[in-house]
């Protein structure tokens, strides 16, 4: 029971990291503003959770995958905004070949089941 | 530099965290929502603020040292957050941490800590062997030999106690002395605060008469003059030169040789009787072995020069031999089972108080899993929880350890103050290092013990059911721990219980023992007359004391008045050595027989309320002009004439002039104390008058004699000073000395053992409410758990006693098992305390049932109130719960 649990929590580590660093690779976000783009960008079936979004940007700062600053919005609030830097842009690469390449291979394996059962 | 970083970063939290919940909420506002509700519903989406700092803190990282004052910081918060708990948990652990340091401070001082004196492990007690007496007193010219011939002590002292009266400094008053050997401080290896200790050849017979002073006398009467040493200082009427000032942390605390003023050369002792080999006058030696030399070696060196002198003097030596042993050890061996009992009862108090703290935890932990899972869920190892836990308890134990360490100082110093004086080396308690390291491990342990279990179980919560189940639900396996940490609980408690049960009934049964004789309203007290009288006649020092006794007989209150020489009951002892006429005289002392010897007036049977079995008691005609007349106790009567009739038989007694008739025989009195006199092997006891007291014996008297009265117990709040008045008003060299009531002689019999019981009872009844709390604890858990089932049970139609016995009987089935438990554990343990108990069996049936049913009745008491609360569930307002 244990570990199916943990495994489930990586997974979702490692999917969010890679949703992050995407949406950053448009441009600098504040935690609120990216949380929202991974909402809209996967038409609201994501929902990041603030407790794992926070730890998350946290912990891919201090891999210095992404850095932040201070700057004012809008509406003139103070916000902390992250941006993507060239360490993060690598890994991003390869995180999502790595991505692509599982999902790939789910994907087969899925579409072998559908064609097995078919035939 | 990095905490400051630290704190910043935190605010950059809060900060960043409150913006995003603004940003959210003025999303949903301009999506349409009311302002109250797109705050909360973005308060909502953001949930536990606290939590998610928590986590997103710990993706900082940092060395293990920052990561554990975060652990700690955590901690405090946690704790803080729930003073009730905290409280609650710190006190209870207080209470039992300090009771361990309190009691482990007594036995590190006592048993543990070396002697205050250089290499005290070379260091022996000497005394002689004789065919009565393991160890009896040694004759000076028996010490004289073995000083002289052994060739395994460095060195080798002895010394008696004695009373003497200085005058001429201020109020006349009476010290406590000791006739010493040169030798005694350098066997110690004590020196002196001034001047020097005696020298090799000044204690003879002759010699000149010097004293060693206490640094309190020195102080207190020569106004701590460097001046002293040279002064003369008048004890007994005789001038003695002071030539050194003994330091006042000097304590050779056998018993008897508390705070002694005055230290005299032996050879002082104006007692005919010194110089004899064959008198027993009460001397007892100390001897410092040789560097490598055993304890065996030194047996064997004075067994041989005993056999010599034994061949040399057969009169007075045959059957004599030496005996010694380790100065510690025969210092602290009455109190060795009694302060490791003591250890054991506070051990099973604290292990009470860690199974409670550790029951308190798991309930804690079940209302904080949803706290853990979600800690999980955002990442957090189970190490990491584990060490969370863990820094918890141990975070409280310390504080629990710090509180109980000053309870325990405290706490130390109060007990002893209280305590019979009897302790030997009290002293030396205090707290060092060792026992501060005992504490701190201690306390660890506690932390780790208590923190453990449900650390682990905490750690182990599985996410899926816990966040399934909305936190309320609850794995059985908990349960079963809570229940066996109770089940413990009542067995620890109840072998605390019935150990103080078992001392209770000793002392019940030793205040029923009858004395021998009327404690109540009677009064001892010492009477010295002017030091003048040290030269006068005995029929001189006979007018002075028949004066006193007048003097005191017409003191109003008082009803009776006997002088007393020699045995006081239950007080000091003395003995004579004696043969019953018709038989032949034994060739040598050591094959007379011996008896406890009292010299007194023909009041005394009225003052103490002996009965007079049969024949006549003294009357005043029984005096120095008189035929010589004793009386017998029934002891003696049976032990030494057995069926034939002892009145009319004479009897001869050397030391009090010779040839008496019994004419008498009066009732046994304990005078070994009220649980040891039925065991001792000398109780046959001797009366002889007071008037007819041999000149040379009536003429030492005139420096201290006893007088016990009895007055009318309306008078009890006067007498004594009515009585101080009336012998000083006979001169003012009249001196009188340790006013006792004879009901405060027995009670000081007993303190030692009333001590020891006061403990194992506040012990026990720690441990007792401690055990209940626990057992109330885990039943008001159980019922909460089981509100809904007992809801649904009411609303099937369970009447209130079947609610009532359902929770009772899941309480009462711990208990029970405990009991049980207890019981057998104490019948196992309580045979350690055997020689602490008196007219009771270790095992006894009263106080274990007894004890028992208390036990169970209290805890069915605790079970109670939750299950009680349980009856009153609403079924309606259960089932809603959900």
């Amino acid at each position: 029971m244990k570990p199916r649990y943990q495994n489930r929590t990586e997974l979702l580590q490692g999917t969010l990291d890679l949703l992050i660093l995407e949406t950053l690779r448009w441009g600098p976000f504040h935690g609120y503003g990216i949380s929202q783009a991974i909402r809209a960008s996967s038409r609201d079936v994501l929902q990041v959770d603030t407790g794992s979004l926070y730890p998350a940007l946290h912990r891919l700062e201090r891999q210095k995958w992404i850095a932040a600053d201070w700057k004012l919005s809008e509406n003139k609030q103070r916000v902390r905004v992250y941006r993507l830097t060239a360490k993060g842009k690598k890994q991003l690469e390869s995180e999502r070949s790595r991505w692509e390449l599982v999902s790939d291979a789910i994907a087969g394996v899925l579409n072998a089941a559908k064609k097995g059962s078919t035939a | 530099m990095k905490l400051f970083g630290r704190r910043n970063r935190n605010r950059e939290l809060d900060e960043e965290l409150q913006s995003h919940l603004q940003m959210a909420e003025r999303d949903r506002r301009e999506r349409g929502a009311s302002t109250n509700d797109a705050a909360a519903a973005a308060r909502q989406e953001l949930g536990n603020t606290e939590l998610i700092k928590e986590v997103t803190r710990e993706m900082w990282g940092g060395a293990s040292l920052e990561r554990l004052a975060q652990d700690l910081r955590y901690g405090l918060r946690i704790l803080v957050k729930a003073p009730g708990f905290t409280a609650v948990a710190v006190l209870t652990l207080a209470l039992g941490i300090g009771a361990n340091t309190a009691i482990f401070s007594v036995v590190n001082g006592v048993l543990f800590n070396p002697l205050p004196y250089p290499h005290p492990e070379q260091l022996v007690t000497l005394s002689e062997s004789k065919p009565n007496f393991a160890t009896g007193s040694i004759s000076l010219p028996n010490f004289l030999d073995w000083q002289r011939e052994n060739h395994t002590f460095s060195g080798m002292a002895m010394s008696r106690g004695y009373l003497v009266n200085l005058t001429g400094r201020g109020e006349p008053e009476q010290l406590r002395a000791r006739f010493i050997t040169s030798d005694l401080f350098s066997v110690l290896g004590v020196t002196p605060l001034l001047g020097r200790v005696f020298a090799p050849g000044e204690d003879r017979i002759g010699g000149a008469p010097i004293a060693l002073i206490s640094e309190g006398l020195w102080r207190r009467k020569l106004a701590a003059s460097p001046s002293a040493l040279g002064q003369t200082v008048a004890l007994d009427g005789t001038g003695y030169t002071v030539v050194g000032v003994i330091p006042a942390s000097f304590k050779l605390t056998l018993g008897s040789f508390n705070s002694i003023d005055v230290y005299l050369p032996v050879g002082q002792w104006n007692n005919p009787l010194l110089p004899t080999r064959g008198a027993g006058l009460g001397f007892h030696g100390i001897g410092r072995l040789k560097p490598g030399v055993t304890i065996e070696q030194a047996r064997a060196d004075l067994a041989a020069i005993s056999q010599s002198l034994a061949a040399t003097y057969p009169d007075t030596n045959k059957g004599i031999g030496a005996t010694m042993f380790p100065l510690k050890q025969d210092m602290v061996h009455d109190v060795r089972v009694l302060l490791f009992v003591l250890l054991g009862a506070v051990g099973f108090v604290l292990l009470i108080s860690c199974v409670n703290v550790a029951n308190l935890m798991l309930a804690r932990s079940s209302a904080r899993r949803r706290e853990f899972a979600v800690r999980t869920a955002l990442g957090a190892g189970q190490g990491r929880l584990v060490r969370q836990l863990l820094t918890e308890s141990l975070l409280l134990s310390l504080v629990g350890g710090g509180l109980g360490l000053l309870l325990a100082a405290w706490g130390t110093q109060a007990a002893l103050r209280r305590l019979p004086a009897g302790l030997p080396r009290a002293g030396e308690v205090g707290l060092d290092g060792r026992v501060l390291l005992f504490t701190s491990i201690v306390t660890l342990a506690c932390g780790l013990f208590f923190g453990l279990a449900p650390a682990l179980r905490g750690a182990r919560t599985n996410l899926h059911d816990t966040l399934k189940e909305g936190g309320r639900g609850e794995s059985g396996v908990r349960h079963r721990a809570q229940g066996v940490l109770v089940v413990a609980e009542m067995a620890l408690a109840l072998v605390l219980l019935i150990s103080a049960g078992l001392m209770l009934r000793s002392l019940q049964a030793l205040w029923n023992v009858n004395p021998g004789f009327n404690s109540h309203n009677v009064l001892s007290f010492g009477v010295a007359l002017p030091p003048s009288m040290r030269i006068a006649t005995a029929d001189g020092i006979r007018a002075a004391l028949r004066n006193v006794d007048q003097q005191i007989k017409a003191v109003p209150g008082v009803t009776a008045v006997s002088l007393s020489w020699g045995a006081l009951p239950l007080g000091g002892d003395d003995e004579d050595l004696f043969w019953i006429e018709s038989q032949p005289k034994p060739a040598t002392e050591n094959e007379m027989k011996m008896a406890l010897s009292y010299v007194v007036q023909e009041d005394y049977l009225r003052v103490m309320g002996v009965p007079l079995e049969r024949g006549r008691f003294f009357t005043a005609h029984d005096n120095e002009t008189a035929p010589h007349v004793a009386v017998i106790d029934d002891v003696f009567a049976k032990q030494y004439f057995g069926d034939q009739d002892p009145i009319g038989q004479r009897i001869v007694v050397p030391n009090k002039g010779g040839s008496a008739e019994i004419i008498g025989i009066v009732g046994h009195v304990k005078q070994w104390g009220l649980d040891r006199d039925d065991t001792e092997s000398l109780r046959a006891q001797l009366y002889v008058p007071y008037m007819q007291l041999p000149d040379a014996a009536m003429r030492l008297s005139w420096n201290g004699t006893g007088v016990l009265l009895r007055y009318q117990p309306a008078a009890a709040a006067t007498v004594g000073e009515s009585v101080r008045s009336a012998v000083h008003s006979i001169s003012s060299g009249h001196l009188m000395t340790e006013t006792q009531t004879m009901d405060e002689i027995i009670a000081n019999s007993l303190n030692a053992r009333r001590f020891s019981m006061l403990l194992l009872g506040v012990f026990a009844f720690v441990a007792l409410g401690l055990a209940v709390v626990g057992i109330y604890g885990v039943v008001s858990y159980l019922v909460g758990r089981r509100t809904q089932e007992i809801g649904i049970r009411i609303a099937l139609g369970a009447r209130s006693p079947d609610v009532l016995r359902m929770i009772l009987s899941e309480g009462m089935k711990m208990t029970l098992l405990g009991v049980a438990i207890g019981f057998l554990a104490a019948l196992a343990l309580t045979r350690v305390m055997a020689s602490m108990l008196f007219g009771v069996s270790t095992t006894d049936p009263i106080t274990f049932s007894g004890v028992a049913l208390l036990l169970a009745f209290v805890a069915a008491g605790a079970c109670y109130i939750p299950a009680r609360r349980a009856t009153r569930v609403d079924p309606m307002l259960a089932l809603r719960h959900e």
